[in-house]
């Protein structure tokens, strides 16, 4: 099963018309998934035998006409824990390391009878914004095989893009599921802050993380995040509100949806190739009947620097439970307790990791915390301020996803800054909590271009809404990658 | 060269909860290393805390106990340190906004009563336990891993070990009273650090403080600092510096020892715990906490003196456990004369408790039974020295001890119409007696009753028999 051409509804009407069954659609995943990934490098880990069983148990049983995601392969970020499938983070440090337990996004998808079918290649503990720092593999842009994917949820994308599965889970800290949806002319959805559980998501920044949804259309992204979506009471960060049925808000209709264009986002550090498409998408909607204005979010300028420090401190801590002791890595020299610490984190992680627990532990040690961890936190509350202003006038807020189409491989990953600024544009959602998706906004030089819309609090439906009627009228998410490239 | 001392304390308690502070895992002693865990305990990746509410709600129990103004806005920090039982490289804590600050104790000392300020007290998580192994190994078990204690901090307002003593003494009882904790030095529900410093009378600064390890009583608490008082005096006599360190208390010796310098401050770089949203205490949370407040010691002994006449001493023994008191109280419930039960719980069952060494929910001692026996003393149905065998009886099996004085026979033989013609047999045999009796000589009175006691093998009601033997001897 090539899904280039496919959706959740197209594959889910063979299913119940009985051209193919859970079992059948299994075995042509995998064998797509294994020629692809020649090319691509998305997966790390291939589930077979799992998928296999699992597609079995649905044979058994008629399939369920009302549920899009019945026997339906679904590819998850490898920092997302699997029970018995080896989840790694794209780490040696959890090179081998076999969870005991689902994440809870996972545990929600299997109930709906989705099959995990493998695990996607990230950068090393969700860390960058390439895949490059991925401590197995290099992910190819599928688009132009010697580009980058965009990460850290690289694997997810391309797997998407690829057309290997129909939908793909990703987390997202400061742009991890937007950025390599731009990258990869798909659809990748930042839910809000406490929308969907973070139990067995591998934490990188707490206050950050969240877990997300990769497809190819607007429709079934909303049919994924409603799976994944609620309260978990394993997540005191979990929101206790009810989930609205995301699909119901895609009727096409944006008319008096007010629109507002944040100048800070169409600034010089945008290409111009890309904010001509955006200015393109702009036009759409205005088409559409939506008011479209511009405003400020002074602050967002101050996001890039405020977010290295937060999230690098949250990470200093997440990253110190592994410690060689209980699981995971520990290094073979390693004599005393001293050792079993210094030498197995040592090798076990790589630079980009040691280099942001280096940045943490410095911003919350004692002298500098005022200065630094203190300082971005109120920073933090200026840049949530912005938004609840433009918020009490518009609807959403829309701009380009990333400065650039994706790069070289190889370009940016030994300039850490650079790389860093790479994320300008998605950083203020997640510093904010807010709901932000990346849409296909056309290709510049073959290369796709995200539209990225952000929404208020738990507001998702109006940013399903815009996306969905932008989709609808511009056909952008019908283009499909060449596989160019690659030979070097 | 005169000096004065300062001492605070900082005391770990265990809260009694089913739960852990901040995963489901059962807590409770003597399991099988690592069986009451889970993934969170292990500091497994992926997993998050969730607070236990009932754990926190102990905690504003004991702040308000020690009349601590309780934070309404506060939140959880990261303590973050590496050591092997602390499985997540963090301790989750209250640094910034404490659960509690600003409360005291009063104590009483020789007599003179003595506030004792509390700086703060916060929630937090216990570590688990490291064991070193024979075999060059190092064992870590993680039963512990993640219990809820409650750190209280004293402010640095004592100045004698005394005065630790009776902070330690009396804070002790007044959490007991909460039953918020089972407060054993001896399990490792209460556990004790101590500050201390010593500088000349009359300095500005506080001396160098040392902290003193490996307290495990009170009485250990008091012969350290003291001690410490004598080596840090004769120290700054001897015009040397007093450095800033951790020692060790050794029991044998009653001497302290050092274990290391301390050199600059720990940074154990704190931040809000992002995992636990903020926490607004409510006030139908704290209302609820507040009405459902146990009555403290310090009130309880005023209503026994004032409501139950006891006399200060016998309130003060008796609120010096909780169990006790509750014992006490449920035993004048039954209806027994409240300082006849104070009589026999500070006498014969104290005695009986040291003795065996145990604790009194360890007998089989009813206040129902200790009640009923009370009584029959009191209706003169048993004589006190019977009364010595029935303790005996239902402290150690749950013996009714109306029905076996019963069937032993032992009930006192207290009808004039039984024990007269008793009496007049041996007044009868004994008519030396009589005439010695006569001639003044009193001492022939109670060579009757025992002849009497004898006769009815220890039954006859004393006051009984003397009453009808001076009648009987008036007719003669």
């Amino acid at each position: 099963m090539d899904y280039l051409n496919e959706d959740l509804q197209s594959v889910h009407d063979k299913l119940v018309a009985g051209d193919l069954t859970a079992s059948r659609l299994v075995t042509d995943t995998l064998e797509t998934i294994k020629t692809k990934e020649q090319q691509v490098d998305a997966f790390l880990t291939i589930d077979e035998k799992g998928a296999q069983e699992a597609a079995a148990k649905i044979d058994a049983q008629p399939i369920d006409a009302d549920n899009l995601l019945a026997g339906m392969p679904i590819g998850i970020k490898d920092n997302l824990l699997t029970d018995g499938v080896t989840t790694t983070a794209a780490s040696k440090m959890l090179a081998n390391f076999k969870p005991v337990f689902d994440a809870t996004v996972v545990e929600k998808l299997k109930a709906k009878k989705a099959i995990m079918i493998g695990k996607t290649n990230l950068d090393e503990f969700a860390m960058g914004s390439s895949t490059e720092t991925s401590a197995f593999k290099k992910t190819k842009n599928p688009w132009d095989l010697d580009k980058v994917p965009g990460g850290s949820s690289g694997g997810s994308a391309a797997a998407v893009a690829a057309g290997e599965v129909v939908a793909a889970l990703g987390t997202d800290t400061g742009g991890s599921i937007r950025q390599p949806a731009a990258f990869n002319g798909i659809v990748g959805i930042k839910p809000t802050y406490g929308r969907v559980s973070r139990w067995g998501a591998i934490a990188f920044a707490s206050s950050l993380d969240q877990v997300g949804v990769f497809s190819r259309t607007v429709a079934d992204n909303a049919t994924v995040l409603q799976a994944i979506s609620g309260h978990d009471e394993k997540d005191s960060t979990s929101a206790d509100y009810d989930v609205p049925d995301f699909r119901a808000a895609l009727n096409g209709d944006i008319k008096g949806m007010k629109i507002a264009v944040a100048k800070e986002y169409m600034a010089e550090g945008v290409e111009p190739a890309v904010k001509a498409q955006i200015e393109t998408a702009i036009e759409t909607f205005k088409s559409l009947g939506a008011t479209v204005e511009e405003v400020s979010l002074p602050h967002s300028q101050y996001a890039v620097q405020t977010y290295y420090i937060i999230a690098s401190s949250e990470a200093s801590s997440n990253l110190s439970r592994f410690d060689g002791i209980r699981y995971g890595y520990r290094s073979p020299e390693a004599k005393t307790l001293e050792d079993v610490y210094v030498k197995s984190r040592s090798e076990g992680f790589g630079d980009e990791v040691k280099r942001r627990i280096m940045l943490g532990t410095f911003a919350l040690s004692s002298g500098f915390y005022d200065a630094y961890f203190k300082k971005a936190g109120q920073m933090r509350t200026l840049i949530i301020q912005d938004f609840e202003k433009v918020f009490e006038d518009y609807d959403l807020v829309v701009g380009p996803t990333t400065p650039t189409t994706a790069f070289k491989l190889g370009d940016k990953v030994t300039d850490p800054v650079t790389m860093y600024m790479n994320d300008i544009l998605t950083i203020p959602a997640n510093m904010a909590g807010l709901p932000a998706m990346s849409v296909p906004a056309g290709l510049v030089d073959g290369m796709p271009v995200g539209l990225q819309i952000i929404g208020k609090a738990f507001d998702e439906e109006s940013v399903y809404r815009a996306g969905y009627a932008f989709e609808q009228a511009t056909e952008f998410n019908k283009n499909v990658p060449s596989f160019k490239g690659g030979q070097a | 060269m005169n000096f004065e001392t300062t001492i605070g304390l900082e005391v770990h308690i265990e809260l009694k909860t089913n739960s852990k502070m901040y995963s489901p895992s059962p807590v409770n002693y003597g399991a099988e290393p690592n069986t009451n865990t889970n993934v969170i305990d292990w500091g497994y990746p992926g997993t998050l805390p969730t607070l236990n509410k009932g754990a926190y709600t102990l905690g504003m129990m004991v702040a308000t106990a020690l009349h601590a103004d309780i934070a309404r806005d506060t939140h959880f920090d990261r303590k973050n340190y590496f050591y092997p039982d602390n499985p997540k490289a963090y301790q989750i804590t209250q640094y910034e906004q404490p659960l509690g600050k600003d409360g005291y104790i009063e104590v009483e000392i020789d007599g003179h009563k003595k506030q004792i300020g509390i700086a703060e007290l916060h929630v937090e998580e216990d570590a688990g336990k490291n064991t070193h192994g024979s075999d060059g190994y190092s064992y870590v078990d993680l039963n512990r891993q993640g219990t809820a204690l409650i750190e209280i901090v004293s402010k640095p307002d004592m100045s004698t070990p005394e005065e630790a003593y009776a902070y330690l003494e009396t804070l002790r009882q007044i959490v007991q009273f909460t039953g918020a904790s089972d407060v054993k030095m001896e399990e490792g529900s209460m556990r004790v650090d101590t500050n201390i410093s010593v500088r000349p009378i009359g300095a500005k600064k506080y001396g160098v403080k040392s902290e003193l390890k490996n307290l495990n009583s009170f009485n250990h608490v008091r012969l350290g600092l003291a001690y410490e008082i004598k080596r840090q005096s004769q120290l700054l006599i001897a015009g040397e510096t007093i450095r800033p360190e951790t020692r060790r208390f050794d029991e044998k010796s009653g001497e302290t020892y050092l274990m290391r310098v301390k050199s600059g401050a720990d940074d154990y770089r704190y931040f809000p715990e992002p995992d636990l949203p903020p926490m607004h205490i409510g006030d139908d949370w704290l209302k609820e906490v507040q009405d459902n407040m146990p009555e403290m010691p310090a009130k309880r002994r005023t209503r026994y003196v004032d409501e139950l006449g006891l006399p200060e001493y016998d309130a003060g023994v008796l609120t010096n456990t909780k169990e006790m008191s509750d014992f006490f109280e449920a035993a004048v419930a039954n209806g027994a004369a409240p300082k006849q039960v104070s009589n026999w719980l500070m006498g014969e069952v104290n005695a009986y408790l040291n003795d065996k060494q145990i604790d009194l929910q360890e007998t089989a001692l009813t206040p129902e039974h200790l009640a009923q026996m009370i009584n029959l003393i009191k209706d003169g149905i048993i004589s006190s020295k019977i009364a010595k065998k029935v303790f005996q009886e239902i402290i150690q099996n749950d013996t009714d001890p109306k029905a076996w004085v019963e069937a032993k026979g032992m009930v006192q033989l207290s009808d004039p119409a039984k024990l007269t013609p008793i009496i007049t047999g041996i007044l009868d045999d004994n008519q030396q007696s009589i005439d010695d009796f006569k001639n003044g000589k009193d001492r022939a009175v109670g060579f009757l009753v025992g002849k009497i006691m004898k006769e009815t093998r220890g039954q006859a009601n004393p006051k009984v028999v003397n009453d009808l033997l001076m009648a009987e001897l008036n007719k003669r």
